[in-house]
């Protein structure tokens, strides 16, 4: 087995053990820390396969917005695990005889010999990078898709904004309707005391 | 030049996406957790990706990762700030809460 072989399979155990305790942590902060090293992992296997760009993109974008997005997200609410948790043993069976069942199925399909493709010499010619090669497609044949991309960042960053504000800050003001239809009763009480006597 | 063969990492990618599914269907009450079993499953989709990017020599495979992620990381930015103006409604995001829909 040579270096890269060992590399794949250290790799893949360390994010199949990160997805594995994603999905059964008990606590949600455990889960989002477990979901950050299963996309570290992830960065991991795709330098392997040369590409670059990507590994790094998947840390800095993953890791480095979406994951922290999460963690701010899992704990400002106050998440009552016990009642969430409810139901989790119950379909356990179920749920983990199916999943074997799906990777039996797919590993018996993908592991045919049609699919032992074996690894081409290099992506890119020598002295080209990765990120020079993704560049120079994008700009190019995927510029539509690119420009949609944009779009669709800026529709989420608007869908975000709009959706959790809460309108301007309530600061001291008068309000010239409440003024003009104030009432005499509305600001004066008159009370009715016995007269008090030593 | 890699000794392994495709099938690593498809079988890769199959596992991990079993592994969403049977998160989904554990996790049903818990909001958070199944967005992140999505967010695992656009994973090894995107695994499923690279691999065939590198092993048919086609970039345009990794082109569409980069696609794959801008459409995570929006709908992730989105699904929690539903969460929030869930939890500030409601003080919950349990699942059995949010029945008010129902008819």
């Amino acid at each position: 087995m040579d270096f890269q072989t060992g590399v794949f399979y250290f790799l893949s155990a360390i994010l199949i053990f990160a997805s594995l305790r994603v999905i059964t942590a008990r606590n949600p902060v455990h889960a989002a820390l477990h979901l950050i090293l299963a996309f570290f992992t992830c960065g991991g296997i795709w330098a392997l396969l040369q590409a670059e760009f990507l590994a790094i993109a998947i840390i800095l974008v993953y890791v480095g917005a979406v994951m922290v997005l999460f963690l701010f997200v899992v704990m400002m609410l106050d998440i009552n695990i016990d009642r969430i948790r409810q139901g989790f043993w119950n379909y356990l069976p179920l749920g983990a005889l199916l999943g074997l069942l799906m990777v039996m199925e797919m590993g018996l399909v993908l592991g045919s010999k049609y699919f032992q493709v074996p690894a081409a010499e290099a992506m890119v010619p020598a002295g080209v990078s990765n990120t020079k090669s993704i560049g120079a497609l994008m700009f190019t044949d995927y510029v539509y898709p690119f420009e949609l991309a944009s779009l669709i960042l800026l529709v989420g960053m608007i869908a975000a904004i709009v959706l959790t504000y809460r309108g301007p800050k309530k600061s001291k003001y008068t309000n010239p309707n409440q003024q003009v239809f104030v009432k005499a009763k509305d600001r004066v009480r008159v009370l009715q005391m016995p007269v008090e006597k030593d | 030049m890699l000794n392994l063969t495709l099938s690593h990492f498809l079988i890769l990618g199959a596992i991990l996406f079993a592994i969403s599914v049977v998160g989904i269907f554990l996790n049903r009450k818990n909001l958070l957790v199944l967005l992140m079993a999505i967010e695992l499953m656009l994973l090894a989709v995107n695994m499923n990706f690279v691999a065939f990017s590198h092993y048919l020599q086609d970039i345009s495979g990794q082109i569409f990762v980069f696609f794959i992620l801008t459409v995570a990381a929006a709908e992730s930015a989105i699904g929690l700030a539903i969460l929030i103006v869930l939890f500030r409604n409601l003080k919950s995001i349990h699942v059995d809460d949010l029945g008010s829909l129902k008819g």
